[in-house]
């Protein structure tokens, strides 16, 4: 028999090997899948991870990674933070949707007007909208003691509602012809969030996220803050004599990154998506949870796993496009990864022993 | 603040897709992107029957690919560039929601032919195409008015959209007309598919006494209830013949054939044009699924003339004299609706009690 | 006039579904893992139950075929969990990606067909909605009075002690996560074969989230599990009920209302528990943590 022996300390070796470990199984188990339902297993996995990056339409796809991991690296990145000190928002999907709300709101009400002002006030709105969601748990955490996870969990759900009574009410386009859904920011010059640069995929969004990357990199290496964040996740008791405030703590981490799922939102409402409809979360918030662990919880990994989870998306839709591989390909090409990189894990923080 | 993006990518994008990898063959490769899985059982998956009809008809002069499962926004966008990028020279967009992401995309590919159903947003190079249900479920509102025993109809709706309310209204209206007595009760579902809810929405119509009803969701979860309560429904989108001969009567069936057909062959002979194109039963797009031999030979032969009728553009399902349910007037004697009026319609006629969401 | 006994019966059927679900979810939750994979699970056993339905014109033998389904997807996060200690959060995420994509792949050659007739009960209620009631009770008995029962919530308490008293931690939680699974799939099941009849991908639309809402709805309490599967069920139809009988209805704001529910009642549960008054209905010590013994 093996037993498990923790580890002081995860190898450097062990953590960047595991995530390529898992890509290499979910490749070889999805070749395997495919094999069994009648596709080359060689094409699907070339279409999937390689075509996107290097195939014949590259110069295409290769910006619209950005497009697609921009919001799911920003989310992430404000996710990181609060699970390294062991504070659980599962419902940056609700924060998300509110944040783009914010944002829409302070856009439809300024329309038409064109003035410079406007795209700052959403972003801000954004931000605030998504911080006030992310809030609502933290408060209720810190004065009552409810579980973060189920209050922000349930609180996605809501915030669906919402966006739907909006769609359907207050936001909808008097020039829509009765169709749900607001009017189209992108046809709104002072509000929209083009591409900056043409052809790269390149948004405010996307800056944002790198911002994002960036400023969490300094706070968990270099500041004290990501000292007192480590050591809440890692010794809750010790924190406290390490002078960690934990109500704060779970206050600011819920409040940064419902902000940031806040942003995320509204770029993606001023820019790719347009418009609030009724669907108008498309689960980036969930996925943002993936892509957090399978970036270890570590800028520059959130960063790999972004590109990756945008990956599979547009790899998946080539996929369809060529292979007609069926699109649910992209679903359970995520659920293994994500099992594989959980399973292998065990390396980074155990090491296995032959018992004695 | 001017922040405007540099449209240097329109030409990009063409040199891209003329490159020798995607142009190497003669046939014309038409895409598709659907809002659905094509098992869907309804919406996409009568579009998937429309393009499968497609390659029978043209075999090898044709190639044709999809993309299903498309949310409607940013992911729309790209899945339609891709198809484009890879040769694709038309390419059929089959939601509302696609509206404004094929609008993006077909100005930077001019030379590719786009089809937006059941929009309002054409270009040189984008055309619509809709069907008027509504004359369909002026057929199937026929039958319920004849079939009901307890004069209540019912009608599970997806979402308050015109589309939905020009049906409710249609159906009304015919049912009304062989049966003055009748009333008509809805319930809106707030989703295209949802089996479970559409199971509890036939069952609230049930029990408040409806026991005909039409529905304008996808799945066959009502059909399933209206059997075991012994109520009686119709086939929605695709004919959903499992049910069949009852609790399915009869069905309104979306067959995009006829049209994808005309299209497709027109940019193959060069007559291809943008245009705005709204076809019915007379055009084979609505088609009535077989009237089963629940409903009596007079019923069925009521209903079949009325279909006729229609088809011919003898009968428009809405004529005059109508009034809005406020009471106000709407059309006047022999008064026939625009097709403005319709695709804009957010009021039920007189005589419908329910409220109109707000 | 709506009839309160008709919009009960219709009830009934309406929260069968989510009461398997969350009853199973409940067990696992109070053996201390958190296993957000119930929507997948559910998936899962909607589709295994309906080709087996399907194939065996047995409604029965459907829905036993789903709660195998159910475990077997269940043991992938007991595998990773209990074993390799991955976090609960993200394997339960994963799984129900997992389950929604596998079940749209292998589920295409049942598309368009159609269920056999459902067993009938007495009263006019099939006998899943009787054995979902019964499990109520059940569940109740084997948690707080039978003796496993008694261990599974020692070991959702407090991991560590339990342990140390010699309990097998991880065969207990890994038994509670197959309950769960089993109930899911019966759950799902229930959505193909008795409700809808018909296999269509992604058909669960979001039951399994509402069984976790009720698991805290309900305090992690049996009884509170069938409140709340009654209250989420029951909102849904009243609503439909009350648009059948020409009632203006806010349509999001009534659905959002349990959700809110939920929220406010884990917020009284938790202050009574914070602010030192006695009484039971509060999460499981351990839920959600890992358990690793070093001995």
């Amino acid at each position: 028999m093996f037993r498990l022996e923790p580890r002081a300390s995860a190898p450097l070796a062990w953590q960047l090997a595991t995530p390529v470990l898992a890509v290499l199984a979910t490749m070889i188990t999805g070749g395997i899948l495919f094999a069994a339902l009648g596709f080359d297993p060689v094409a699907s996995i070339r279409t999937i991870f390689w075509d996107p990056l290097f195939g014949p339409a590259a110069s295409y796809s290769r910006p619209q990674l950005l497009v697609k991991a921009g919001p799911l690296i920003l989310i992430a990145s404000g996710l990181a933070l609060g699970f390294r000190a062991g504070i659980w928002n599962i419902g940056a999907e609700g924060q998300y949707i509110i944040g783009a709300i914010c944002g829409a709101a302070v856009a439809l009400a300024a329309y038409p007007t064109e003035a410079f002002w406007i795209f700052p006030a959403m972003i801000l709105a954004g931000a605030l909208g998504g911080c006030a969601w992310g809030m609502i748990p933290a408060m209720l955490r810190n004065w009552f003691g409810a579980s973060e996870i189920l209050v922000s969990l349930m609180l996605v759900y809501v915030a669906q509602k919402v966006a739907a009574w909006m769609a359907f009410g207050p936001m909808k386009n008097p020039e829509g012809f009765n169709f749900p859904g607001s009017r189209n920011l992108q046809q709104y010059p002072a509000a929209s969030n083009p591409e900056i640069i043409a052809n790269t995929g390149l948004h405010w969004g996307v800056i944002a996220a790198g911002i994002a990357l960036v400023v969490t990199w300094f706070v968990m290496s270099r500041h004290v803050l990501g000292f007192h964040i480590r050591t809440a996740g890692a010794a809750p008791r010790a924190a406290r004599f390490a002078g960690v405030r934990p109500q704060r703590l779970v206050a600011l981490c819920l409040g940064v990154s419902g902000a940031l799922a806040g942003v995320a939102g509204l770029f993606e409402v001023a820019g790719p998506a347009g418009q609030i409809t009724e669907s108008f979360g498309s689960g980036y918030g969930f996925t943002a949870i993936i892509v957090a662990f399978l970036g270890r919880l570590h800028p520059l990994g959130i960063l790999f796993a972004g590109l990756l989870m945008a990956l599979t998306y547009i790899g998946g839709e080539l996929a369809q496009m060529m292979l007609q591989l069926p699109a649910a390909t992209v679903q359970v090409f995520q659920g293994m990864l994500l099992f594989f990189l959980l399973g292998f894990d065990i390396l980074t923080r155990y090491r296995i022993r032959r018992r004695a | 603040m001017k922040r405007r993006t540099l449209l240097g990518s329109a030409a990009a994008l063409m040199a891209m897709s003329a490159m020798p990898a995607f142009a190497q063959d003669e046939k014309l490769k038409i895409g598709f992107i659907y809002v659905g899985p094509v098992g869907d059982g309804g919406w996409t998956y009568q579009h998937d029957l429309a393009r499968q009809a497609l390659e029978k008809e043209y075999g090898d002069k044709i190639e044709t690919t999809f993309i299903e499962s498309v949310p409607e926004g940013a992911d729309a966008e790209r899945a339609l560039t891709q198809l484009a990028l890879s040769g694709n020279k038309m390419i059929f967009a089959t939601s509302f929601g696609f509206m404004d992401a094929t609008i993006n995309v077909a100005k930077k590919f001019p030379d590719i032919k786009f089809e937006h159903a059941t929009g309002y947003k054409r270009a040189e190079n984008v055309a619509t195409y809709d069907a008027r249900f509504y004359e369909g479920r002026a057929v199937i509102g026929t039958i319920a008015g004849r079939m009901t025993k307890s004069n209540k109809i019912g009608y599970i709706g997806s979402f308050p959209i015109p589309e939905v309310i020009q049906g409710i209204n249609s159906a009304y209206i015919h049912a009304k007309k062989v049966n003055p007595d009748v009333e008509m009760k809805v319930v809106w579902v707030y989703s295209w598919f949802d089996p479970a809810k559409e199971a509890d929405a036939a069952a609230a119509l049930i029990a408040e006494g409806v026991d005909v009803f039409m529905q304008h969701t996808d799945s066959t979860a009502p059909l399933a209830k209206a059997q075991e309560a012994g109520a009686l429904g119709f086939g929605q989108a695709s004919d959903m013949a499992a049910f069949a001969p009852s609790p399915r009567i009869a069905s309104i069936i979306d067959d995009w054939s006829p049209y994808y057909i005309k299209r497709v062959g027109q940019v193959l002979d060069g007559t291809w044009k943008s245009e705005g194109t709204w076809a019915g039963i007379g055009d084979g797009e609505v088609v009535i699924g077989e009237i089963t031999e629940v409903v009596p030979a007079e019923v069925k032969a009521e209903a079949e003339a009325l279909k006729a009728a229609i088809a011919s553009g003898e009968h428009h399902p809405f004529t005059g004299p109508l009034k809005k349910q406020d009471g106000s007037d709407w059309l006047a004697e022999g008064q026939k609706a625009t097709d403005e009026e319709l695709s804009g319609m957010n009021f039920y006629v007189e005589g419908i009690t329910a409220p109109m969401p707000k | 006039m709506i009839d309160p006994i008709a919009v009960f019966i219709l009830l009934l059927g309406a929260a069968t579904p989510i009461l398997f679900a969350a009853l199973g979810e409940l067990v696992t939750e109070r053996a201390g893992v958190l296993n957000l994979g119930v929507e997948g699970m559910m998936i899962g056993g909607a589709l295994a139950g309906f080709a087996a339905a399907h194939a065996t014109g047995s409604p029965a033998l459907g829905f036993a075929a789903a709660a195998i389904a159910g475990v077997v997807l269940s043991m992938i996060f007991a595998a990773l969990t209990q074993f390799l200690l991955s976090n609960q959060v993200a394997t339960g995420l994963a799984l129900t990606l997992f389950g929604l994509g596998l079940t749209a792949m292998f589920g295409k050659p049942y598309e368009g067909v159609k269920a056999p007739t459902m067993m009938a009960g007495p009263l006019g209620l099939n006998p899943m909605i009787w054995l979902g009631l019964l499990m109520v009770p059940a569940v109740w008995w084997g948690l707080n009075r039978s003796r496993p029962g008694l261990i599974l919530r020692a070991v959702g308490e407090n991991h560590d002690a339990a342990h140390a008293l010699g309990y097998p931690v991880r065969a207990v939680r890994i038994a509670a996560i197959a309950f769960g699974g089993a109930m899911a799939g019966m759950g799902g099941a229930y959505i193909s074969i008795a409700t809808v009849l018909q296999w269509t991908e992604g058909m669960t639309a979001g039951a399994g989230w509402i069984a976790l809402a009720i698991v805290v709805f309900a305090q992690w309490n049996p009884w509170g599990v069938l409140a709340g599967a009654w209250l989420f069920g029951g909102v849904t139809v009243l609503q439909l009920r009350l648009q059948a009988a020409g009632v203006a209805v806010p349509v999001q704001l009534l659905t959002m209302a349990p959700y809110l529910a939920t929220i406010i009642v884990l917020v009284l549960i938790s202050a009574r528990q914070k602010y030192g008054r006695s009484g039971g209905g509060s999460a499981p010590g351990s839920l959600g943590k890992p358990f690793h013994a070093l001995r």
